[in-house]
């Protein structure tokens, strides 16, 4: 069957994708990220969040009579590094005028890039291994803030008066613009999750939701594989990941029930509630402003040279991907598990390789580290050369599981330590086997109903005779030994 | 593609002042109309070329890459600047409600 | 006319005369003649004896205050001047002080030259009579029943006058070219790009340029040199330093190849015509070889112009909504004040080219008005592109007309752009031109000569310019 919609994206949901009913949802992402640059897109105020407001602007920035723009180098090079980690082609490239009238709008206009952006064509491979297509990311100039006073609900709505910070206006910003090839909530969470992962690896933006330093906004639409594409609705203020997933199915939910009763969607912007779990109209796209376009005439065009591109493509640090493939080639673990996705999130992968580059074992180092190390940013304080020698003294069996957990808390509360003299210190010693084989012995004698059941196949019943030993052991026993023990015992008979 | 270069309606008038944010009453809408009209009238002369072809020039002088460095230049005061601001407080830019506008 | 700038500079540097003494003569004839001319919105006296006086000691030091040492100049009062109102004749700026100045301002003064004043202009820029400032018009020094010709009417004026030797003017479609011939001044509009735009308080970005006034070539040269050059704070300019203009001025026009546009739109008066022939032939006895050149789509440069001009101009006034600076007018909702605030603060005609500039670059008709436009554009330089692989620099008209009286054209807008017919192409090809004084037409008003030459190249235009002077003087 031929795809309809094939000129916007070719992705169609598996079966299991659909929701009930056998509505296919399907969701476009636009993310804004702030770039981390020192100043501004077009004038040297300082990019800075938090100052006092209305400090850091210039006649630029204010939509000054007489002011001009002059573009940021670097805020280029970041926005070349996000094209070339989305795979995109950069190419010769002006800047637009996108007019509207705002009060966080300096010059009624905001300096954008219309039908010539800087990156074009590229993707992102999410680590489930869903393509997602990226049609473009290109530069634009922020907008001041406004806050709104006197309403109950710091909103527009029934508001006063609005109060305008002009500090945020004029910082450059990258709009990433996926193409329609998402059909589940959960694909446009990895997809972001993701996408922040990239940006904030290749140190374009630090990316965070809950700053506003990245902001998505989410088109979707609702329809019958085969079919044509429904009517979007834009979807605004998601706030989090999490609530990006919500409002998506709250979204595509409220589209079915429309189309199932008999109803039209109508195409238009809508704002996400997260108190209340629902959208609500902001503004339908009749009202909607025309933007007449038109090339910037105070800006030239921007050509980056092949050696630039290069320069910047050489200089591109190991993408997220990279990063949990060279893990999961260390540790043996697959590049989606939790304990790998999580430690490259928190950049400490790199940690993770010394330690193994110190002599330690590397399973016990990615463990250790996904567990005990959610606060310690991706330089932690533990020299590598001394976790590495812990997970040396577990792997010997010098300590058991639980023992070396107790010492590597001892380690990240004093920021080091020496493993052994830490473990003498706490009297802790594994037991030699035999001492764990009596153990056993007498847990097995003392509970002979729960032996009889795990002999019997029943898994659960192992609990009972283990928990004798530790407690008998006084937690000094390795768990895995004690389990080995059990298993060659029942093998036995 | 519209090709009205002999008329620009009233209705044109307004829908541009409107977007243009120029409160006009009617009869000055209709003032302009008959102005407009005559000017736009003249210009139906490009239709005459021939156009195919032809790139459209933005700039007269072709410059490219003109770049500057992410160095932080001196700001302006913002007492000063808020000192000639129509209506300020807290630091800020105070306006009526926003209502009816694109944000 | 006063002194020449070239003259006044001189002597303040050489000690002859001091930049005070200079200043207070040309306050004087201000003060004698402004209130029935309006040449100019503020007369900054005190400031300008003040500085005066920091010219004088630095001179009386031994230092050398620099080119313009003295010389009083009239700013147009659409340039940023740091802490004076900058209004560009309009409501929505009334007392409006920038807190920066223009980049051309800063050169000036540090070259040592003065500013006496802010001059009048038609509001933003729009017009070709003065008549349509929010402060009253300007008067033509030479017939006070007559404009002296826009927008930069009162930069012409106060030069014309006596006011100042020299001054400053924006040029968007002849604002320099067209009040210079009217008031019988030599007026100069630059390659774009050559002069930063940075504190220009915008009309039409891609038109836009800065230039000079003076009663003579020598001097717009003078002050030429001072003001162009790179500035990394306009993207748009040209990344070379100042050319060297006024060795140019007396080289004469041998060897030189001088276009006559024989395809050229008629209806000029009568007077204009044989002024222009009288310039041919004052050029060819000089030395230079006349040839014919066309410019088969230059009429049409008017259309392009009026599109591409008030486009740009409806985006660059937007920014003029009561939030930030200038005038408010209150109401209870910010679309409301917008509304309110840009009606009250703009006049007719900008209103008229906000206008018309929204509507041709709204959704529907871009192609049809902005995107044809600026095709057109692309063919006007074309045609300068091949006529100049004839010539090394074009004749023509600089307006159609003298200087008209008040009130004549102001009722129809069409019949006020059509003055601007012989100096709009060479704004949307970015080529120099200037425009030079040479005899009378009717009613004996003064008619000014455009010389026309390819981009970057001032210093042909300039030899030119300064062989129509000379032939002029002896005519």
């Amino acid at each position: 069957m031929s795809n309809p919609n094939a000129h916007l994206s070719t992705v169609v949901a598996t079966e299991d994708q659909l929701l009930e009913g056998g509505w296919e949802m399907v969701v476009g992402l636009e993310v804004h990220v702030e770039l981390a640059t020192r100043t501004k897109l077009f004038s040297g105020s300082p990019n800075r969040f938090g100052d006092a407001p209305n400090s850091n602007i210039d006649p630029v920035t204010l939509g000054l009579p007489g002011a001009l723009p002059v573009l940021n180098r670097t805020a280029v090079e970041l926005a070349m590094r996000i094209g070339l980690a989305l795979n995109c082609r950069i190419q010769p490239c002006i800047f637009h005028r996108k007019n509207y009238f705002y009060p966080d709008m300096p010059k009624a206009y905001q300096i954008s890039q219309y039908d010539l952006p800087l990156n074009a064509d590229g993707h992102l491979v999410l680590p489930s291994g869903t393509v997602v297509g990226v049609e473009r990311a290109h530069l634009e100039e922020d907008t001041g803030k406004s806050t709104h006073v006197g309403g109950a609900t710091g909103r527009i709505h029934g508001s006063d008066y609005s109060l305008i910070d002009f500090n945020r206006a004029g910082v450059p910003l990258v709009e990433i613009v996926s193409r329609p090839d998402i059909r589940t909530s959960e694909q446009a969470r990895e997809y972001v999750a993701e996408l922040r992962a990239i940006l904030e690896a290749i140190g374009a933006s630090d990316a965070k939701m809950e700053e506003g330093s990245m902001r998505v906004d989410a088109n979707v639409s609702v329809h019958k594989p085969g079919t044509p594409f429904g009517t979007r609705c834009e979807i605004k203020n998601v706030n989090s990941i999490r609530a990006l997933g919500r409002a998506i199915d709250y979204e595509a939910r409220r589209q079915i029930d429309i189309i199932d009763t008999g109803g039209e969607i109508r195409q238009e912007t809508r704002h996400w509630d997260d108190a209340q779990g629902r959208t609500h109209t902001l503004r339908t796209k009749e009202d909607a402003d025309d933007y007449r376009y038109f090339p910037e005439p105070d800006l030239v065009r921007l050509e980056p040279s092949q050696d630039w591109i290069e320069s910047v493509r050489t200089s591109l640090p190991a993408l997220p991907a990279a990063r949990r493939a060279a893990l999961s080639a260390l540790t043996g673990y697959d590049t989606r598990s939790e304990a790998i996705v999580v430690v490259v999130e928190r950049g400490q992968h790199e940690y993770v390789h010394a330690v193994a580059d110190a002599g330690g074992d590397p399973v016990r180092a990615l463990v250790y580290v996904q567990q005990s190390f959610a606060e310690e940013g991706s330089v932690p304080q533990v020299p590598a050369s001394d976790l590495a020698a812990l997970t040396i003294l577990e792997r010997d069996g010098k300590v058991s599981a639980t023992q070396a957990k107790q010492i590597l808390a001892e380690l990240v509360d004093n920021g080091g330590g020496d493993a052994s003299a830490i473990a003498a210190a706490k009297g802790f010693e594994a037991m030699d086997t035999s001492a764990i084989e009596s153990m056993v012995a007498e847990a097995i004698a003392a509970d002979p109903d729960a032996w009889a059941k795990y002999c019997a196949g029943e898994e659960k019943a192992a609990g009972a005779i283990v928990g004798r030993v530790m407690k008998a052991s006084k937690g000094k026993a390795d768990g895995k030994v004690v389990a080995a023990i059990m298993q060659s015992r029942r093998s036995a008979g | 593609m519209a090709e009205q270069h002999s008329h620009i309606t009233a209705a044109d008038v307004a829908k541009v002042a409107r977007l243009a944010r120029l409160d006009i009453d009617g009869e000055t809408v209709d003032h302009f109309t008959a102005q407009l009209s005559r000017v736009m009238d003249h210009f139906g002369d490009i239709d005459a070329l021939d156009l195919d072809g032809v790139e459209p020039m933005t700039q007269p002088y072709p410059l490219v890459n003109v770049l500057r460095d992410d160095v932080e230049q001196p700001t302006l005061d913002t007492d000063e600047v808020l000192a000639a601001a129509p209506e300020a407080e807290d630091h800020r830019f105070r306006v009526p409600p926003i209502i009816g506008l694109e944000g | 006319m006063s002194q020449s700038a070239s003259e006044i500079a001189r002597r303040v540097r050489a000690g002859e005369t001091t930049a005070r003494t200079v200043i207070e003569d040309h306050l004087a004839v201000i003060s004698r003649r402004d209130g029935e001319i309006n040449a100019f919105n503020l007369v900054t006296g005190d400031s300008a004896l003040e500085a005066a006086d920091g010219i004088d000691a630095r001179v009386a030091r031994g230092e050398d205050p620099g080119p313009l040492a003295g010389v009083p100049v009239a700013i147009k009062d659409n340039l940023c001047t740091r802490g004076v109102p900058t209004t560009c004749s309009s409501r929505i700026l009334e007392g409006w002080r920038p807190p920066y100045d223009a980049t051309v301002v800063q050169r000036l003064r540090a070259a040592g030259a003065i500013m006496v004043g802010k001059t009048n202009l038609d509001e933003f820029a729009m017009g070709s009579s003065t008549e349509n400032s929010a402060f009253g018009p300007t008067r033509n020094p030479i017939d006070v029943s007559r404009v002296p010709g826009g927008s930069s009417g009162g930069s012409a004026a106060a030069v014309a006058s006596g006011m100042a030797p020299v001054s400053l003017g924006s040029d968007t479609g002849g604002s320099i070219r067209q009040p210079a011939a009217l008031c019988g001044v030599v007026g100069v509009k630059p390659t774009y790009g050559l002069v930063s735009r940075l504190g220009l308080v915008a009309f039409a970005s891609s038109l836009d340029q800065i230039g000079p006034f003076a009663g003579s070539v020598t001097d717009a040269a003078l002050v030429l040199e001072v003001i162009a050059g790179h500035d990394p704070g306009d993207s748009t300019s040209i990344p070379q330093p100042a050319p060297s203009l006024v060795a140019e001025v007396g080289r004469g026009v041998a060897g030189l190849r001088i276009g006559r546009v024989v395809d050229l739109p008629g209806g000029a008066e009568p007077e204009v015509e044989t002024r222009l022939e009288e310039a041919f032939a004052a050029l060819a006895a000089a030395g230079a070889e006349i040839v014919d050149v066309r410019l088969p789509s230059f009429a049409y440069a008017l259309t392009a112009y009026y599109l591409i001009a008030p486009a740009e101009a409806s985006s660059n006034l937007a920014r003029y909504d009561g939030v930030r600076y200038g005038m408010r007018v209150a109401a209870a909702d910010t679309n409301a004040m917008y509304a309110a605030t840009r009606a009250a603060g703009f006049g007719d005609e900008v209103k008229r080219r906000i206008m018309l500039g929204t509507y041709a670059l709204s959704a529907g008709y871009y192609d049809a008005y902005y995107g044809k436009a600026l095709k057109v554009r692309r063919l006007i330089a074309d045609d300068f592109a091949r006529a100049y692989s004839a010539c090394d620099a074009i004749l023509m008209p600089t307006s159609p007309v003298v200087a008209f009286p008040f009130g004549d054209k102001v009722d129809d807008p069409m019949s006020m752009y059509l003055c601007d017919i012989y100096t709009i192409p060479t704004n949307l090809a970015g080529h120099p031109a200037m425009s030079v004084p040479f005899g009378t037409g009717a009613h004996g008003m003064p008619v000014g000569i455009q010389v026309l030459a390819p981009t970057l190249a001032e210093s042909t235009m300039f030899r030119v310019g300064g062989a129509l002077e000379a032939a002029g003087r002896g005519a």
